[in-house]
């Protein structure tokens, strides 16, 4: 006797229950965080070592670091002043919910102001995992090009705010930014924008003063 | 690609499922998956049945039903299936548009047979 079971149930539920229990934990510390995405090499851990190095002397930082198997972003960004925890991921190309889970564990939430999150460099994947942050941002870099949005549609859709990083590189590089920005507006009308180079610090300080900004909200209960 | 996980969640899911209405063998699993996601049916496939092995849900036909990108355009009201890569308006070329399906990651529906004496009869049964 076959039977046909009606379930129409969400295949990443679980994960996305236990990012509302992160995102509850880091609520109850007050606790600003972030999740960071882009692909391998658009800067990720230079923004994150710019973040720290700025405000690590008049704000508690911590970074959690996603990387598939090395050390070596957590060592950039505890070099940089900041309280870094590593998540080695095995292999697997994304954070999910579980993994920040665990690293939220090692952290004195409410002694710290803001959390950053390193996702594993990866256009792809990390999108469709929730981890329970406030933001997620995305990083662009200028010679990736600028068919990106066009190409990787959800990983430019569900975010909060845009990171252009290596704006310094656009002489020399193709990289239309009305093409870009266009495709952006498209998948996200609106979206916050920082156009940054890690490199010469131009356009950082928006950048910076937007996570200030965040960050005391969310402390303040607003 | 993160298929493996992907095929954990499906098979929790299941299972729970078929525990729940006293079924001894899963034989089919209806999946649906937007054009948006990146899940690639073969690669889940050869995840399902390693991890479906030794299972009530090993086996079982995995049948996917794929939803394209739908577009809806702000400007003249069309709704289109996207084009790979460009997502204006396929009649005025507008670029003020909504998406309004292809981001679906769903089990629909599960296919069971056979009953646990021990389970309780399920109310749909």
């Amino acid at each position: 006797m076959a039977q046909r079971i009606e379930i129409v149930e969400g295949i990443l539920n679980a994960n996305d229950r236990l990012a509302a229990q992160n995102r509850a934990r880091l609520e109850g510390a007050r606790l600003f965080s972030i999740n960071i995405m882009a692909s391998p090499g658009a800067g990720k851990t230079s923004l994150i070592e710019q973040t720290a190095r700025s405000l690590g002397s008049t704000l508690r930082l911590a970074v959690v670091e996603g990387d598939l198997a090395t050390s070596l972003d957590a060592d950039r960004a505890a070099a940089a002043g900041a309280r870094a925890i590593q998540i080695n991921t095995g292999g697997e190309c994304h954070l999910d919910a579980v993994m920040l889970q665990g690293a939220l564990d090692q952290l004195d939430l409410a002694s710290l102001d803001i959390l950053l999150v390193e996702n594993v460099g990866n256009l792809v994947c990390p999108a469709a995992f929730r981890l329970g942050t406030h933001k997620s941002v995305l990083v662009a870099s200028v010679p990736e090009g600028d068919d990106k949005p066009y190409k990787y549609p959800a990983s430019y859709q569900g975010v909060d705010a845009l990171v252009i990083n290596k704006v310094d590189l656009l002489p020399y590089v193709s990289f239309d930014m009305e093409r870009f920005r266009r495709g952006v507006a498209m998948l996200n009308p609106g979206l916050l924008t920082f156009p940054l180079s890690c490199q010469t610090g131009q356009g950082l300080e928006a950048w910076l003063e937007w996570l200030v900004t965040e960050a005391r909200a969310v402390r303040q209960g607003i | 690609m993160h298929e493996l996980s992907v095929a954990e969640s499906i098979l929790e899911i299941t299972l729970r499922h078929a525990a729940s209405a006293g079924a001894a063998r899963v034989t089919d699993l209806h999946l649906v998956i937007g054009d948006l996601s990146s899940v690639i049916d073969d690669s889940l496939r050869f995840y399902w049945d390693l991890i479906s092995k030794g299972t009530p849900a090993e086996g079982a036909n995995l049948h996917f039903k794929r939803i394209p990108i739908t577009v809806e355009c702000l400007d003249c009201g069309t709704r289109y299936e996207a084009r790979r890569g460009d997502l204006r308006c396929v009649r005025c070329g507008g670029e003020r548009i909504r998406i309004v399906a292809g981001r679906e990651f769903l089990l629909e529906a599960i296919e069971v047979n056979g009953s646990r004496p021990a389970a309780q009869a399920d109310a749909r049964g």
